[in-house]
């Protein structure tokens, strides 16, 4: 498979078929993890950037982008951990976010709050409605910060009184 | 605590004089976040409600994955080959160079809350500094942190106020957690050489400029829990040389146990 021809575009493409563990509708070049693909000599780097510090997934996506470029015959794989920018919802598109809606979790809305620190002790709740990715209702409540995942928060919806997660704007 | 001994370690170390003042600057970084992540993971399973379990086990992940990223980099800086592994389950506890506040026990979720509040409000204010640290290392481990804390401060402060300003007994016993930990909040803002000199060199912060806004937003958040501050002048310290109580080694004995029964193993 390495030749002239090879493009970072061409493995790119490859790449969408490693897909986070906890996410498994979403690939690692959508989610944002994936940050860049670089040749070097014989060799091919791909740098990623994990979602959260302790996300558990980012070692099984790192063997798995090894084990797909392999499967095409990549002998040599480098995969480097990049920190910086650091990861931001934002780097996902809209499209990619309806995904996740499609699969019963209210995707991230907006950017990511960059309020001050008397704005998050005020205890004044954001004032973004999450919507309830079952029947669009937005007479939803926040039962907890922290849910299933870090990245993810749990709501409950007043209108079909169905508990959902919240993939948080981060 | 063996201060002879500490000496032989640094005399006999091949890396510089900078690189050994940020081996033990990145060390504290780790720490504080390695031993006040597993005290919040003992909370698995036995979280007061579901949603809490659940939170602190979150709360713990997101430490005990900063304080990886922190003392992978220390072991880098170091220069003798010591993994993030090694550093957190070979060394001593006269070698752990985190705050005495964060290796007391869990104590109940009154403790273990107001502590951490204490704490992510400190970490709020040192990781927005060095999220601006000249080593792009460490401000990109530093950025990544910052996010994790704001929802941990979110966290911690609704629950002060909760507790604090809820039934006669969560507020007892918010009081008390809050008295029994005041000595102990100092050591985050006693600064020394090793800091003074990484804020110098524009790579760390010096804490002691940090503990008039701590103050500010947890005087705040107190008195909105109806909780008041004790009039305690005395401050613990020595965790950062360290100097423990004697909680962190039971705690190491109890963390480091498996990596030390099966040293190399892999899973």
């Amino acid at each position: 498979m390495i030749g002239a021809t090879v493009t970072r575009e061409a493995v790119l493409e490859l790449l969408t078929e490693v897909k986070d563990p906890e996410l498994p509708m979403i690939d690692v070049v959508e989610l944002g993890v994936v940050r860049d693909v670089v040749f070097e000599g014989g060799a091919v780097r791909v740098d990623i950037t994990p979602t959260y510090s302790g996300c558990p997934a980012i070692q099984v996506i790192e063997r798995e982008i090894v084990a797909t470029l392999s499967s095409y015959g990549f002998d040599d794989v480098k995969v480097r951990t990049v920190y910086s920018p650091a990861w931001t919802t934002d780097f996902m598109s809209d499209a990619t976010k309806e995904k996740f809606r499609e699969h019963g979790i209210a995707p991230p809305r907006g950017s990511a709050e960059t309020t001050g620190i008397a704005e998050l002790v005020s205890l004044r709740r954001s004032q973004r409605t999450i919507e309830c990715p079952f029947c669009r209702s937005a007479n939803t409540v926040q039962k907890s910060e922290f849910g299933s995942t870090a990245c993810k928060s749990i709501h409950f919806c007043n209108s079909c009184h169905q508990p959902f997660d919240h993939f948080k704007s981060f | 605590m063996n201060p002879v001994r500490r000496k032989d370690v640094s005399s006999t170390s091949q890396a510089s004089p900078a690189s050994s003042i940020a081996f033990e600057y990145l060390l504290r970084l780790g720490d504080d976040r390695l031993v006040l992540g597993h005290r919040l993971s003992e909370w698995c399973g036995h979280g007061p409600i579901l949603e809490e379990d659940i939170a602190l086990a979150n709360i713990a992940l997101d430490l005990i994955g900063q304080a990886s990223l922190y003392l992978k980099l220390a072991g880098e800086t170091e220069g003798k080959g010591r993994s993030e592994d090694a550093l957190a389950y070979f060394r001593e506890a006269t070698d752990f160079r985190n705050v005495q506040m964060v290796e007391l026990p869990k104590g109940d979720y009154g403790f273990t809350i107001v502590r951490q509040f204490f704490f992510d409000v400190f970490s709020y204010h040192l990781l927005e500094q060095l999220q601006k640290s000249s080593n792009s290392e460490l401000a990109g481990i530093a950025a990544k942190g910052f996010k994790e804390v704001r929802y941990h401060v979110r966290h911690s402060s609704e629950w002060v106020v909760r507790l604090g300003d809820g039934t006669e007994e969560s507020h007892a016993r918010a009081q008390k957690a809050v008295n029994e930990l005041w000595r102990f909040t100092g050591e985050m803002f006693a600064a020394d050489d090793v800091d003074r000199e990484m804020a110098t060199a524009g790579i760390g912060t010096d804490p002691s400029a940090l503990k008039s806004r701590w103050e500010a937003v947890v005087k705040d958040v107190l008195s909105r829990a109806t909780l008041t501050i004790p009039d305690e002048p005395y401050a613990m310290t020595g965790g950062r040389m360290g100097r423990h109580t004697e909680y962190l080694g039971h705690m190491l004995s109890d963390m480091q146990i498996v990596a030390r029964s099966h040293p190399g193993a892999e899973w």
